[in-house]
């Protein structure tokens, strides 16, 4: 049968951090920003950090839009497949309190009612810096959870 | 041995690495040839039309921009034009240009974005970094003009809220000389590759008597051969001092295609008008007032006093943009407002470009005709049981001239 060594495995994670990303519902402003973010200017692949396409690859959530009814089981979903020690970024005004959605009828959002936020990036849409501030701030969190992890030998739920 | 003409199902979406937002195909695919499509919209609707109705139109100003943050200036104009509509709040000449340099600027960035989208979907990653770089020059010049990069928030009923300054005027000139000088650059690099020719070609055709049909509009519409371009049939703003012309692939390649090709032909070709207007514009931009009321409280209490219905309809980057809205005398909120955004009309579409294509081209076609999703989100019928119902295309017009008739006597 197939043993996995936690330590060694956790050993290999704080190379670089990568994210996936979920719109839940925003305007397009974030999805934009975070676009940017790869494009030459901002070039988040400098530090290693890159736009995966499944959250089965990914370290961090990037979650973008206040969470509407259709996407929150898909969101929660999303979460679920990201495998452990992982971390959520809101990314955006609405994510973070509903914004100029707050009344709306069709949300379930802010994101914080249906996954743990680790770090907020607030700004409607925030500029590209904010949210490369936003995942610096995420990675310091989730080496907190892998020494976390490591100490309790992989048991912990994170 | 297993049937024939057997057909698998395979669902793109909501959340997928082809698309940018939610929504959902199902595709019938018949070995690698996609015989049939379903498209299940509905993944992002925030009601804003609903929560508008407890606003004052000031305020549902911030809220159009946010129906969708790419072409959020084309939804503040086209809003602020109805209330000036249904009020007959006049707009100075200045606040008429500026508007239309914004909406140009605008549709710059969002041509551009698009168009390195496009060759990130066919993985040819080089052009879409070079398009982006490219594209970031005319986020600085929105960056200096307005203070923020997306979502600027600098329209107004009844004007603008931020001058054109020198010191933009500048910043303006400069970038009208970097995109002559550097944009057909990656312009060539596009359509003069032959991978990229082979995978545009004859993909996601669209025929100009199914454009008609199925109601296509924008540069989808005029890729497919119609000449069709609201700056030239009913010229607003500036646009009735310019002279723009529909930009169709038969003036320039002399034959239309309606495939992926030519829409990216057609965007890239209106990215040199664009910078044509913003030129025009900048040369005779006249002087005077920005705002007609730079009061808030002001303007509010006029507002309040409003009486009337008002309609437009404004060339977004992707289509036509139409809102309509009703004011009632002494009530504050907005009494209905509707929005037809252009990705709703476009999206009708999709299944026939779908037809006998490979899977591998689906989300090139997906993207294609420059999906908005979070612009055509707000038409969600629920039925409370969870049960679904069709309705035909005679139930539809009933219960619209029902509700016409029902707002009319309001």
């Amino acid at each position: 049968m197939f043993k996995m060594d936690i330590k060694k495995e956790l050993g290999i994670l704080p190379k670089s951090i990568w994210a996936f990303h979920c719109n839940s519902g925003s305007c397009n402003g974030c999805d934009i920003e975070i676009v940017a973010l790869l494009t030459p200017r901002y070039d988040i692949e400098r530090f290693g950090m890159k736009l995966v396409g499944s959250p089965r690859h990914a370290d961090a959530l990037l979650v973008t839009g206040p969470v509407t009814k259709y996407m929150t089981d898909r969101l929660r979903r999303i979460y679920a497949q990201i495998p452990g020690p992982k971390v959520v970024v809101v990314v955006g005004n609405c994510g973070a309190s509903g914004d100029v959605f707050y009344k709306s009828y069709n949300l379930d959002g802010p994101v914080d009612n249906i996954l743990p936020v680790d770090v907020y990036v607030h700004g409607c849409p925030p500029r590209p810096e904010a949210i490369i501030d936003g995942v610096t701030k995420a990675i310091v969190k989730l080496e907190e959870k892998r020494k976390e992890l490591l100490e309790s030998g992989g048991g912990g739920n994170v | 041995m297993a049937e024939e003409n057997k057909t698998y199902t395979i669902p793109i979406g909501p959340v997928h690495v082809g698309l940018k937002e939610p929504i959902t195909a199902w595709l019938q695919v018949d070995g690698e040839r996609i015989v049939d499509v379903r498209i299940r919209p509905g993944a992002i609707h925030r009601g804003i039309e609903y929560m508008a109705r407890e606003r004052n139109p000031i305020q549902v100003i911030y809220l159009a921009e946010r129906i969708c943050g790419i072409c959020s200036f084309a939804h503040i104009v086209s809003f602020v034009r109805v209330v000036e509509d249904a009020t007959g709040i006049p707009v100075p000449p200045r606040a008429k240009y500026i508007r239309t340099i914004l909406l140009e600027l605008e549709r710059i960035h969002s041509h551009i974005l698009w168009a390195g989208v496009a060759c990130y979907t066919l993985g040819y990653d080089s052009a879409f970094n070079l398009g982006m770089l490219l594209r970031e020059k005319v986020m600085d010049v929105l960056e200096a003009m307005t203070g923020n990069r997306v979502n600027y928030g600098v329209g107004t009923i009844g004007g603008v809220r931020r001058d054109i300054t020198p010191k933009v005027a500048k910043a303006i000139n400069e970038m009208l000389d970097y995109y002559n000088r550097e944009f057909s650059y990656f312009y060539n690099v596009v359509t003069e590759d032959p991978i990229v020719k082979a995978r545009m070609r004859n993909v996601g055709v669209l025929s100009k008597e199914n454009a008609i049909r199925y109601c296509a509009v924008g540069p989808t519409a005029r890729a497919s051969g119609l000449r069709m371009d609201l700056r030239w049939s009913s010229p607003y703003e500036a646009y009735e001092d310019l002279e723009v012309e529909p930009v169709v692939p038969q003036d320039y390649l002399g034959k239309v295609h309606g495939d992926v090709f030519d829409r990216f032909f057609v965007r890239v070709m209106e990215v040199y008008q664009s910078l044509d207007i913003v030129k025009k514009c900048m040369d005779g931009l006249p002087d005077g007032p920005i705002m007609h009321e730079s009061k808030p409280a002001k303007l509010l209490s006029l507002l309040k006093e409003a009486e009337g219905v008002g309609q437009s309809s404004i060339e977004a980057p992707r289509g036509d943009d139409t809102h309509a809205i009703k004011l009632t005398k002494g009530e504050e909120n907005i009494t209905w407002w509707k929005v037809r955004a252009p990705t709703y009309a476009n999206a009708m579409s999709w299944p026939i470009m779908f037809k006998d294509q490979e899977i591998a081209d689906a989300p090139l076609i997906i993207n294609s005709i420059d999906p908005c999703i979070s612009c055509m989100e707000r038409m969600l019928v629920v039925d409370e049981k969870g049960s679904s119902t069709m309705t035909t295309k005679e139930e539809l017009i009933k219960l619209c001239r029902d509700k016409t008739r029902r707002l009319m006597h309001r």
